[in-house]
């Protein structure tokens, strides 16, 4: 008789963390982005408010969201916005604590480094003193603050997108926008088979784990990450043949032709007047 | 007739021999299997068959007229070879280039001109045929071996075509999605259908194919026949390597018999 496996889970055996090598380090990226990506995919089948909507609206409205933002030389507009951001995730169920972590989280690497700066090289009445001479000033302080607000609604708004429609349907609303339907196919290619190419990568690296003992010397992880550039680049020109192929085989002639199945329902309609309104009275206000 | 392919050769870069002088007739309605082992050429055949590849030597007509560049060139041409023709491909990702199963299954009949209401009808049907009207929004990648396929059928069975070429339809598939293929190919060829199957998977041959050509491993057809036929030539099969003998436990004794690549009831035993 076969001997029944007991899969159930086991408990660590160690709670210090060794120190990862490369493989261990994209192995864990990889299975990080394919599970960003899961759940990213789940966020958008919820029922919530803004997945409800048609996708075509969504960009419009997301986009004139940016534009006021944008616009907006108001703080207390601009954080107005930002709030309208968070109420939309908490209507869509978005995760609170996901949405806003996933902007700022990463914002002082990006935005922060670019706004020290102003703090200290706007002219304006000072604000802190600091040693070796160095002076905060309101007005550095103040701007500062604009361009850190301004890049967190942006992005909130984005990601907000992103988080409650499908990319399929970001991608292919873009067509409102008079986006080339041959951009948008390429645009979706990529985005389908970046992650193939993650799986392809993750089963490389993992078949490279199961074979090697101990630590990799620099030289040599080096060498591991080429050959492994290497063979994706000669894997990705011989699926690129093949999909061609595939496209020719189902009447593809070098023009793509595509057609959506949405319909604006009234709620969409609603939806878009409301947002219209939102953003004027915030460029109005915030002018 | 549908193909008739006389003396056809290719080479990759004119260099590595695909196919050498084959010859081949495909009859309307028939169900035809390309046997072979890995490299032998199949998927290049049915590449020409499909008007991908053009012969380097030799001619393959399709409905009477022969695939070349120039007759692709005829946008009368390629639009009724490629609404009568369908592929579906041995890996289903390369098949899957649409960013979700929706607009994959609308890839071809968009391709091919047909109307908004059209289009729409015709992927409702072949999503709800192979039963993945729930797979509609989403995404290739998100959906497994088996998912892929049933989709990668759906998107040739949207064009309703009158030619099938599959090209190792049942590999990497479980059992039960296995059985369930083939007894798609039947469903298809009980409509009506030509149906070209490459394959080295000899369990399913019976099945899907009235007649067979097999491949050597030099890239030459050297036998057709009747399923029943070629089946029973283990010689045969073991030149092509369609067969291996090999060795191996049977209820604690060894034994050494021929095998096919997937085990298939040629040979039964007495166990104790």
């Amino acid at each position: 008789m076969a001997k029944i496996i007991d899969t159930s889970p086991r408990p660590a055996q160690s709670s210090s963390r060794p120190r990862r090598n490369i493989i261990e380090h994209t192995l864990a990226d990889i299975s990080h982005t394919l599970e960003q990506s899961l759940f990213a995919e789940e966020i958008a089948r919820r029922p919530g408010l803004l997945q409800s909507l048609d996708p075509r609206v969504k960009v419009i409205s997301i986009l004139l969201l940016l534009i006021a933002i944008g616009l907006s030389r108001s703080l207390a507009v601009i954080a107005g916005l930002y709030f309208v951001t968070l109420a939309l995730a908490w209507r869509s169920s978005v995760p609170m604590g996901f949405f806003v972590k996933r902007v700022w989280l990463f914002m002082p690497f990006f935005t922060g480094i670019v706004a020290i700066p102003a703090f200290f090289i706007t002219p304006g009445p000072p604000l802190v003193q600091l040693p070796l001479g160095l002076i905060i000033t309101r007005t550095g302080a103040m701007t500062a603050l604009f361009l850190l607000l301004r890049v967190g609604a942006s992005v909130s708004a984005g990601v907000l997108l992103v988080l409650t429609t499908p990319w399929n349907s970001v991608l292919k609303a873009l067509g409102v926008l008079r986006v080339p339907d041959v951009f948008i196919l390429i645009l979706g290619m990529t985005y389908r088979y970046i992650y193939l190419f993650l799986h392809t990568t993750n089963d490389m690296f993992l078949s490279r784990k199961s074979r090697i003992v101990g630590r990799l010397k620099g030289a040599e992880e080096r060498r591991l990450i080429a050959a492994s550039a290497g063979t994706l680049l000669s894997r990705s020109l011989h699926l690129s043949s093949e999909v061609y192929l595939a496209m020719q085989s189902r009447g593809f002639r070098g023009y793509p032709r595509t057609m959506d199945t949405w319909k604006m329902r009234w709620v969409d309609w609603v939806w878009g007047a409301a947002m219209i309104c939102v953003v004027a009275a915030a460029i109005w206000l915030g002018r | 007739m549908a193909f008739q392919g006389q003396q056809v050769s290719y080479a990759y870069d004119g260099k590595l021999t695909a196919l050498d002088r084959v010859s081949l007739a495909v009859n309307t309605g028939e169900r035809v299997a390309i046997l072979g082992s890995n490299g032998s050429g199949k998927s290049t055949l049915l590449k020409i068959m499909d008007g991908l590849y053009f012969p380097t030597d030799g001619t393959m007509c399709a409905f009477g007229t022969p695939l070349t560049e120039q007759a692709f060139q005829d946008e009368t041409f390629s639009f009724s070879f490629r609404r009568r023709v369908g592929f579906v491909f041995q890996d289903s990702d390369v098949q899957l280039f649409s960013p979700s199963v929706w607009d994959e299954v609308a890839f071809a009949p968009l391709q091919l001109g047909l109307g908004r209401e059209e289009v729409i009808e015709r992927v409702g049907g072949a999503l709800s045929a192979l039963r993945i009207e729930k797979l509609h929004d989403r995404a290739p990648h998100h959906l497994s071996g088996g998912e892929k396929k049933r989709v990668a059928l759906a998107s040739v069975l949207s064009l309703d075509p009158d030619v099938w070429l599959m090209d190792e339809p049942t590999a990497g598939l479980d059992p039960r999605s296995q059985s369930w293929l083939v007894d798609f190919i039947i469903q298809q060829a009980r409509a009506g259908k030509t149906i070209v199957t490459a394959t080295h998977d000899l369990n399913i041959v019976e099945s899907i194919a009235d007649r067979v050509y097999v491949l050597d491993e030099e890239h030459h057809v050297v036998a057709q026949g009747t399923p029943t036929q070629v089946l029973s030539d283990r010689a045969l099969l073991i030149a092509c390597n369609l067969m291996h003998e090999h060795r191996h436990w049977h209820a604690g004794r060894t034994e050494e018999h021929a095998h096919p690549h997937i085990h298939i009831p040629l040979h039964t035993h007495e166990h104790p």
